[in-house]
């Protein structure tokens, strides 16, 4: 009898399972439904325009810019290597090379700045009574509201050379002529830290705010260090926060375009200039469309460490 | 009553309806440079022949071509560079409105009347036309400033004061003239000794970039390749800015007004070709920009300052160094993208 009972009881269970998975799969065709739209939007606006630029890489370069319809890999090629021009020799394509490393170093040095800047910012916000703090949250989305290039432009008035730092030290006599800031790239980095701040502030402040404060005063009571404390008990716990800041201002660092433009005086090209270069006065477009690729390439990677890294430390 | 009332009001629409297109009998959607087309010009157009003009910008030569290629634009008027026109006509997108033809072109100067970039002139209607030599701010240099050796092989006291336009088929092609080359050499050792040239001069430039006249006029830099126009407008903010005519060589341009094959309003377009052909409507375009057209007797109607201008009108003894550039061929072409991208690095 017993034994009677059990089996009604898991058959019992086992129908009571049908039918949640049946539910369940029901749900999910419903949300595959309503996810349509998007999909639609993601396949033809994002996935689709991106197939086709991965196509052209595999093109033959139109006489004068777009692509003629035959298989080539010089797109490719010549992203890594070069033919010279005078003797025909094939060796590394050292300038590209050094336009990618000079993206990938300032798009880091500028990631470093922000964050050394925004995280005693967001933390200022963080611990102050609720009230104020939406203010002061208020005050970092200021910048937002103007278009990027007036801002970059602004920045180029305060560190010319005859623009306002360089004025005010010569006046007051610390300087005798003025330090060369601008069409740096000092200056490019100084312009994208400025312009990206407040993408690192803001997920930063996110992960601040949720920081329980106990902790802080338990280390204090056993007597740890400002710095250990700091060290670790405040970063570990808004790690999140960081490595969404970090993204948000690496990536479009990365392919920035205005500010090495502007601030960087057409001297010292980054990615997004040297690709701008191939689709225009260069007319490449296959090479173009390669060195496009090989960013979101890094891009990729990139955020692939990143997002590994993570979980072996939560590991 | 009141049926009667709502049937007036509906016709009264319709009437305002269809009064509004009645307005301008006719459109033109012209493609033209940024701040460069007289508003005085587009407003003497709409007036005259009762047209509502539309305006609308790009930047480079390329910019205007990728977006004209693909068809869709509803542009009617494209206004391209000497050094473009070849292409826009292989590529088939110009319509051949035989402005030789038309009743103002009696008023082209001779030398106008048959350029290399289009034979004849069947398509395009000069604009503008300039010439790309060196802007100096003589306060801080009293040497020749005709030379292209300030801005290649520049003296110590100019050294970190440079600045030079990104247009790579101007820049390369003064350092080509330079050295002794002609336009679009594939000649393997003048190029080898531009790029060492070009190589060598960067480290003594400040930056690559436009906003020439700012530069010139805030004093940031002392020597700029530029644009005559320009150099012009500088000299009216900052006296001391003059204009060199390199005599080693430098390039001229011209712009020339073209219409789309798939232009929607063909008579207007050609209706403002033969306009911009009159004396006194040339002299507007010229009086807004600061060039100089190529439409006989369009002086006496041109501001005074424009008249006199060193930059506008070329002295006698640097006229045979200015040296018109076709399009280069894409293989030569593709040469100087390299020597582009080694000097950017």
């Amino acid at each position: 009898m017993p034994n009677s009972a059990t089996v009604v009881r898991r058959s019992d269970r086992g129908l009571h399972e049908q039918s949640e998975t049946a539910r369940r799969k029901k749900d999910v065709r419903k949300n595959l439904l309503l996810c349509t739209p998007a999909l639609i939007v993601l396949i033809f606006a994002a996935a689709g325009p991106l197939l086709i630029v991965l196509i052209y890489t595999f093109l033959k370069a139109g006489s004068y810019g777009g692509v003629i319809w035959e298989w080539s890999w010089d797109g490719w090629f010549q992203v890594f290597l070069k033919k010279d021009i005078f003797d025909g020799t094939v060796s590394i394509a050292d300038a590209h090379i050094s336009i990618f490393w000079r993206s990938v170093k300032l798009s880091v040095q500028s990631t470093l700045a922000a964050l050394i800047l925004g995280f005693p910012t967001a933390y200022f916000i963080a611990t102050r009574s609720p009230k104020t703090r939406n203010l002061w949250l208020f005050l970092i989305t200021i910048p937002f509201w103007t278009n990027l290039l007036i801002r970059t432009f602004a920045i180029m008035q305060v560190i010319r050379d005859q623009g306002i730092i360089n004025t005010l030290l010569i006046n007051f006599g610390i300087i005798d002529s003025p330090i060369e800031m601008l069409y740096t790239e000092f200056s490019i980095m100084l312009g994208m830290a400025y312009v990206y701040l407040p993408l690192m502030v803001l997920p930063l402040y996110a992960s601040i705010e949720k920081l329980d404060f106990r902790l802080i005063e338990a280390a204090y009571d056993l007597y740890a260090t400002r710095i250990f404390v700091l060290w670790r008990i405040i970063i570990p716990l808004v790690k999140p926060g960081i490595i969404a800041g970090s993204i948000l201002v690496f990536i479009p660092s990365l392919g920035a375009y205005v500010t090495p433009r502007v601030l960087g005086g057409g001297k010292n090209l980054m990615l997004g200039n040297l690709i701008e270069l191939q689709f225009g006065q260069g007319r490449n477009w296959p090479l173009g469309a390669a060195l496009s690729i090989t960013l979101l390439v890094i891009v990729m990677v990139s955020l692939l460490v990143y997002v590994q890294n993570l979980q072996r430390k939560s590991d | 009553m009141m049926r009667n009332y709502l049937v007036k009001c509906l016709i009264a629409m319709v009437a305002l309806m269809f009064s509004a297109s009645v307005f301008a009998a006719g459109e033109l959607h012209i493609y033209n440079w940024g701040d460069y087309t007289s508003p005085e010009l587009v407003e003497k157009f709409e007036q005259e022949y009762d047209v509502k003009v539309t305006l609308t910008d790009y930047d480079s030569n390329e910019t205007a071509l990728a977006k004209v290629r693909p068809g869709g634009h509803g542009f009617d008027i494209v206004v391209p560079t000497s050094t473009h026109v070849p292409i826009w006509i292989e590529e088939g997108l110009l319509l051949e409105t035989r402005p030789d033809q038309m009743e103002n072109f009696q008023h082209v100067m001779e030398a106008s009347r048959n350029p290399d970039f289009d034979p004849g002139r069947r398509y395009t209607v000069p604009w503008l036309w300039g010439s790309t030599g060196i802007s100096v701010n003589t306060a801080e240099y009293d040497g020749d400033i005709n030379t292209s050796k300030i801005l290649f092989d520049p003296p110590e006291s100019l050294k970190g004061k440079i600045n030079v336009v990104p247009e790579m088929g101007d820049v390369v092609h003064m350092a080509i003239f330079y050295e002794g080359g002609d336009v679009c050499t594939d000649d393997k050792e003048v190029l080898k000794r531009v790029r060492d040239l070009l190589v060598s001069a960067k480290a003594s430039w400040k930056s690559l970039d436009y906003g020439t006249k700012e530069k010139l006029v805030s004093g940031d830099v002392a020597v700029s390749m530029n644009w005559n126009g320009y150099s012009m407008r500088a000299r009216t903010e900052r006296p001391e800015v003059n204009y060199g005519y390199p005599i080693e060589g430098y390039p001229l341009w011209m712009d020339n007004v073209a219409v789309l094959k798939d232009a929607n309003n063909v008579e207007n377009a050609k209706l403002f070709q033969n306009f911009l052909m009159a004396p006194e409507n040339a002299a507007l375009v010229s009086n807004f920009a600061n060039y100089a057209n190529a439409i006989m007797g369009s002086d006496t109607y041109m501001i005074e300052e424009l008249r006199e201008a060193p930059e506008v009108m070329i002295p006698e003894q640097f006229q045979a160094s200015g040296r018109f550039i076709p399009p280069c061929s894409p293989e030569v072409q593709s040469l100087y993208t390299a020597i582009w991208t080694e000097l950017q690095k």
